[in-house]
């Protein structure tokens, strides 16, 4: 492998980048664009919210609550745990989606006139389901509570009555719930799909179309050399978008990057190199320019945005889409993405999602190879 | 100890399943010669050159390109060669010196080198003062100079020119030959692939090519020779109508528009005159000159040889 004939190609691609303005303006305002453009209200109707329970007191006024919503239909309940930190990995490792905390004096509260407090749990990284669960739980506890204080009238009197049960919501991981701290993470797949898949299968299939392959065959120029030198800048103007969401990110948004920023940088690095192939195997397959367009958006583009998590959430999606979205690369570096950023967890938390993206990289570029080498015969 | 030639071809086939695109094919190219590869489309000539060239591995046979085997060296070949095709390989959206540039990494030319090499080129193609101009803004006769520099770049000993002439006007052509001609002087071995016919004058010695198998290999004054028929050139009012019944006596072995006029192959000159004479005036054709016999031109040639291979 000669890096200088590698890097004649990388040099000429460069120019080519720099004298077709409308590419690089793309590249460039794409993701500022997004990340201006966020706001989904997005609602599906979510059922069976899985719910896991701390009861600390055991009591039959506890007993009673955890009743009401294991018979609500909106919830599944799991089971109960034993300790605050059981609920919180069940949580962390999205073994259920909220959890009850009941504390220890909930029915001396009660008894004493005042006002029993329960802490409901629910993940927050995904705001718009957050807030549904809340609305959900807050439809089981309020009814409870009038239901108590309808009692507590016949047997007392109406004096003063406080609100007998009153639930604390903590979101997890999202606390503000804010939508820009899911956008900002799952930003990063969508843009690298962009430049990785859409500009790369346009600029080769232009190479292709045009005819000059045929010269450059007939000199020294090896096949990888030609596709480092090709598909080389795409990879340095990917990771740039990359960093400059995540600067935007901070400077704009002030989403906080919880985890190891190093280990975001060196997964979505190989999340790039798998839409890098991705875009060449469209440049292959594709006959034209607007064929390469329309393949690119159908496959890489649409499934990025709509089924790899970073908007829609993929455990509210009927079934069939759920398994589709496994075949999605995008999905497993917003998992990382976010785990990342919200939760600040690392790879022992995000290992099969990375094991899936290095995987995901090698059947592409692997293919997309294949399939080159054969067309140029 | 005679000296090894530039190109040699030992009994070269290639089938494309059961199409033989090239069927056995054997000659040498002397260095510092122009050779012309004559033949209409699809008789295999550009197959030929991707063989030579190292970009197509040959069905049977063998060949040395500059003193590499074909089939297992083609990988050195493509150091030592320069192609040109008539797509001319440009970037249209490049400058010239950036598509030179381009391609003189691709050779693997020192910067120093190629700095060098850039600026000769430019001078010997006359491009000097079009350095900076982007390649897209450049006439086709000057698209073709920049192409041509671009396959010297690395000053191989041999070039292939594949319809490198295609579309382009007449001055510009042979503005390129006498750069062909610069060349071939100081030592270059150029492979020239055509199909116009007077190209092929151009050339030290021609392989003629048809249906993948050589029909004839000489210098083109050999070959017009090889035409025993004489050709007269006839020239009737009515070209079609004369045409059609020239076509029909006897005495005329072939008869094709040529010019203004009908060049008419026959084996009897004096017995033929007489023929189409009677048979032009029956029909009331005038004829504006006497059939006279004309020097066969290589295009008469051709189409002689390739009759005769088809018998």
């Amino acid at each position: 492998m000669n890096q200088r004939r590698a890097w004649a190609v990388f040099r000429k691609e460069l120019i080519h980048i720099r004298r077709d303005p409308i590419s690089l303006a793309q590249v460039i305002l794409l993701p500022v664009m997004l990340m201006l453009l966020y706001g989904y209200a997005l609602t599906f109707d979510i059922k069976h919210v899985t719910l896991a329970v701390y009861d600390q007191e055991q009591s039959q006024l506890s007993r009673e609550l955890v009743k009401r919503f294991q018979s609500n239909e909106y919830f599944q309940f799991i089971g109960y745990t034993k300790s605050y930190e059981e609920l919180r990995d069940l949580i962390t490792f999205r073994k259920v989606q909220a959890g009850l905390v009941i504390p220890y004096d909930f029915s001396w509260q009660y008894q004493s006139g005042k006002t029993a407090g329960v802490q409901a749990l629910v993940d927050g990284t995904d705001s718009n389901t957050a807030n549904i669960v809340l609305g959900y739980v807050q439809g089981v506890t309020t009814p409870y509570s009038e239901q108590l204080l309808m009692q507590r009238l016949r047997t007392k009197g109406p004096a003063k009555q406080e609100s007998p049960v009153n639930v604390q919501i903590r979101f997890w991981f999202n606390e503000s719930l804010e939508s820009r701290n899911y956008i900002v993470p799952g930003l990063i797949a969508v843009i690298m799909t962009v430049v990785g898949a859409l500009l790369t299968a346009l600029t080769v299939v232009r190479e292709l179309e045009r005819g000059s392959l045929e010269g450059l065959l007939a000199t020294p120029l090896k096949k990888t050399e030609l596709l480092l030198g090709k598909l080389g800048p795409y990879f340095f103007i990917g990771m740039f978008d990359m960093f400059l969401v995540m600067a935007l990110g901070k400077i704009l948004f002030e989403v906080p990057l919880r985890g190891s920023g190093l280990l975001l940088i060196g997964l979505s690095a190989i999340f790039l190199i798998a839409t890098l192939g991705q875009g060449l195997l469209i440049s292959v397959q594709a006959e034209n320019q607007l064929q390469a367009f329309q393949m690119a958006m159908l496959s890489t583009f649409l499934p990025a945005f709509l089924l790899s998590g970073f908007v829609f959430s993929i455990y509210l999606m009927p079934l069939p889409l759920q398994i589709v979205s496994y075949i999605v690369p995008a999905r497993y570096v917003v998992t990382i993405s976010k785990g990342i950023y919200l939760k600040g967890v690392g790879l022992q938390v995000l290992w099969p999602s990375a094991l899936m993206l290095g995987a995901s990289a090698l059947f592409f570029v692997g293919l997309a190879i294949r399939k080159f080498e054969k067309k140029i015969r | 100890m005679p000296i090894e030639p530039a190109i040699v071809v030992q009994n070269l086939s290639r089938h494309f399943g059961t199409f033989k695109a090239v069927d056995n094919l054997s000659f040498a190219v002397k260095r510092g010669e122009i050779f012309g590869f004559l033949g209409p489309n699809g008789a295999g000539k550009s197959t030929t050159i991707r063989m030579l060239n190292g970009l197509l591995l040959p069905t049977s046979g063998a060949g040395r390109v500059g003193g590499f085997d074909i089939i297992k060296e083609n990988d050195r070949i493509k150091e030592h060669i320069g192609y040109m095709s008539q797509r001319f390989s440009l970037y249209e959206d490049l400058t010239v010196s950036e598509n030179l540039d381009f391609f003189g990494g691709v050779y693997g030319l020192s910067t120093e080198r190629l700095r060098e090499r850039t600026t000769e080129v430019l001078r010997l193609v006359g491009l000097e003062n079009r350095r900076h101009d982007l390649t897209r803004t450049l006439p086709l006769g000057l698209k073709q100079r920049l192409a041509l520099a671009s396959a010297i770049i690395h000053e191989p000993s041999i070039l292939f020119l594949d319809e490198a002439t295609s579309g382009v006007d007449p001055i510009s052509r042979r503005n390129f030959w006498d750069l062909i001609y610069a060349m071939a002087a100081a030592g270059v071995t150029i492979l020239v692939t055509t199909h116009y016919m007077e190209e092929a004058e151009f050339c030290d010695r021609l392989v003629l090519i048809y249906q993948g198998r050589v029909v004839a290999q000489g210098a083109p004054r050999e070959l017009k020779r090889e035409v025993q028929e004489t050709i007269l050139a006839v020239h009737p009012d009515d070209l079609d109508g004369a045409l059609h019944l020239l076509k029909g006596l006897p005495q005329v072995v072939e008869a094709a528009v040529f010019g203004d006029g009908l060049h008419v192959a026959v084996t009897d000159p004096a017995a033929a005159e007489r023929g189409i004479e009677e048979i032009l005036s029956a029909h009331d054709i005038a004829l504006r000159r006497r059939p006279e016999p004309v020097r066969p031109s290589l295009e008469d040639a051709f189409i002689a040889l390739v009759q005769r291979a088809g018998k």
